[in-house]
């Protein structure tokens, strides 16, 4: 055993500790970790916010180039502020339905674009699937699938007569993927569990290399 | 040797002259240089790219492998016109150079003509939704399939009520300009409304700033919509932090503490979807969760008594409040969903009998 002598590697373990002792129930130790957890970050991403986004793509380019154009985003980023001053409050809806808008306008094409138009290409049936029949087999089964689980989501029918079925086949369809990616995705999530495990094991107590 | 290496040189095919033109469906600055490959391209190692403006002297700017016919400059500047000229390269000594190109200037186009049948969709889905916005109206019926996830809300309100324990609310975990989030806080307001006028305690931690102040506004209204604007405690909506675990951390601090009857989890959520349910589990509330992030569904469905799925969650504010607007827009969406099943049927009879150009209309 190579206990580890760094006091910030033993300050890691225990807030780790701390934390994991939210298994058994909250408690003391857990509230402390997660008190300084969230004070922490709040305090961390305030100066990452300040040198990765105001310093550089506002301050910068207004204060030392004097591109006056950014008085334009320091403008509405002070609206924000608005809602301390109530008479002023309502300025606060500016920035907010310029970021709805910008956000709808840049997504609406893309997400028609992405989820859309090449999920429409990549299921059409195309005569080289059939070349074998595995992969033909596989080509009507993802045709079969996306047709009933569109189905499923039709909400302005009732589900009866030949509706039923089909929409029960696409919930079929939709829990199998599920199944899959709860699957794929416990992986990853254990693996965030061994890599914890391996920092008291290794780093604090160096039981594993 | 001198010979011998001259003799070489004269036997290499230099590429053909290079083609410049502006790069189509672009914000500017950039330029399409093409050229016919050399006769001695086998030969070769690579191929470089000089660029001039019509006073200066050509200056290295590029370099591709052999086979290679196209480059482009993303260096230019709009408005100025460069000429180019490719050298065939072999053991790093350029061995033959291609004509000098015809003048070209990058600019910035404002439509795409690649995206066209991205506009036609848009196009046709907008007019679509509009129409059945204009019948919705002018008062034509309009039905919606029950969503079990929905009908279960009211009954997790009276829970809380009947418990007299507080409906904590997540919002998800993304930005305001997320879909999933829009959505939400469509539904927040509903749910607000509801505790307002049971007079339920109502949590909504938030991760994202403007979230929050969208958040505290709308809860705000609510309750002044139902006739409670002095029930409404603005101390309920608060912002904890940006960092994503830090702020699962305190929510599953609140589960364990404050003990809400009713778990709400609807918006878009991360690795946290699993770590904030199952804690909401063992609290004992009634959870009722919603995404339309497909990775984080399966934990929500295992750990959840009811989940709205992807587009269910969309389709809740429409099923909550009935309003025309919101039920002619979501059956729009269902003639969406109708025109690309029969699209898909359609386009796959096409293909498979030998119009194999259709597929190529999705192209983008």
């Amino acid at each position: 055993m190579n206990i580890s002598t760094d006091p910030w590697i033993w300050l890691a373990a225990i807030l780790t500790i701390c934390i994991f002792s939210f298994l058994y129930r909250d408690n003391f130790f857990y509230r402390l970790a997660e008190h300084l957890f969230v004070g922490l970050s709040a305090g961390y991403l305030i100066a990452l916010t300040w040198h990765n986004q105001i310093y550089p793509n506002l301050f910068s380019p207004l204060f030392r180039e004097g591109n006056l154009m950014y008085l334009i985003p320091l403008t509405f980023a002070l609206c924000y502020f608005s809602r301390f001053i109530p008479k002023f409050s309502f300025l606060i809806r500016l920035p907010i339905a310029f970021v709805l808008g910008w956000g709808s306008g840049v997504a609406i094409p893309a997400v028609f674009q992405r989820d859309i138009l090449k999920q429409i290409q990549g299921t059409i049936l195309v005569g080289e699937a059939f070349s074998r029949w595995d992969t033909g087999l596989g080509a009507i089964i993802v045709m079969i699938g996306v047709l009933c689980t569109l189905i499923y989501f039709f909400f302005s029918q009732e589900r009866k007569g030949i509706l039923k079925p089909i929409s029960n086949i696409g919930i079929i369809f939709i829990m199998l993927g599920f199944g899959a990616s709860f699957g794929y995705t416990v992986m990853a999530r254990i693996s965030l569990l061994i890599g914890r495990f391996q920092f008291l094991l290794g780093q604090l107590l160096g039981l594993i290399k | 040797m001198h010979v011998l290496i001259a003799l070489l040189i004269l036997s290499f095919e230099p590429p053909g002259k290079p083609i410049a033109k502006d790069q189509p469906n672009d914000d500017g600055g950039k330029i399409l240089i093409t050229w016919k490959l050399s006769d001695s391209d086998s030969l070769l190692n690579a191929y470089n790219i000089y660029r001039s403006t019509e006073n200066e002297e050509l200056i290295k700017i590029g370099s591709v492998p052999k086979e290679t016919g196209l480059f482009i400059d993303n260096k230019a500047k709009d408005g100025v016109k460069y000429r180019y000229q490719i050298s065939a390269i072999k053991d790093g000594a350029i061995i033959a150079n291609s004509e000098i190109s015809e003048p070209a200037a990058s600019s910035s186009q404002w439509f795409h003509t690649g995206r066209i049948n991205i506009l036609v969709g848009l196009l046709l889905y907008s007019v679509m939704v509009l129409w059945f916005i204009y019948q919705a109206r002018i008062g034509k019926k309009m039905f919606i399939r029950r969503i079990p996830g929905l009908d279960a809300l009211e009954e997790a309100v009276g829970r809380a009520t009947e418990m007299g324990r507080p409906i904590l609310y997540i919002p998800g975990l993304s930005t305001i300009d997320d879909i999933a989030t829009i959505a939400s806080l469509n539904i927040l307001s509903k749910v607000a409304k509801k505790t307002a006028e049971y007079n339920t305690k109502l949590i909504v931690p938030n991760r994202s700033p403007v979230v929050y102040i969208v958040a505290r506004e709308i809860v705000k209204e609510s309750y002044a919509d139902a006739g409670r604007p002095d029930a409404f405690n603005p101390d309920n909506v608060y912002f904890i932090t940006e960092n994503q675990w830090a702020y699962v951390a305190a929510v599953c601090g609140t589960m364990v503490r404050e003990k809400p009857a009713t778990n709400l989890f609807l918006g878009y959520f991360w690795a946290e979807s699993l770590a904030l349910a199952e804690t909401g589990a063992a609290t004992g509330a009634i959870q009722i969760a919603g995404t339309d992030s497909i990775f984080q569904l399966p934990f929500f469905i295992t750990a959840c008594d009811y989940t709205l799925i992807g587009e269910e969650l969309y389709a809740a504010s429409a099923y909550l409040s009935r309003e025309p607007l919101l039920m002619g827009s979501l059956k729009g969406q269902d003639w969406g969903k109708m025109i690309i099943l029969f699209i898909l049927i359609i386009a796959s009879i096409l293909m498979l009998v030998g119009f194999t150009d259709i597929r190529s209309l999705f192209d983008v």
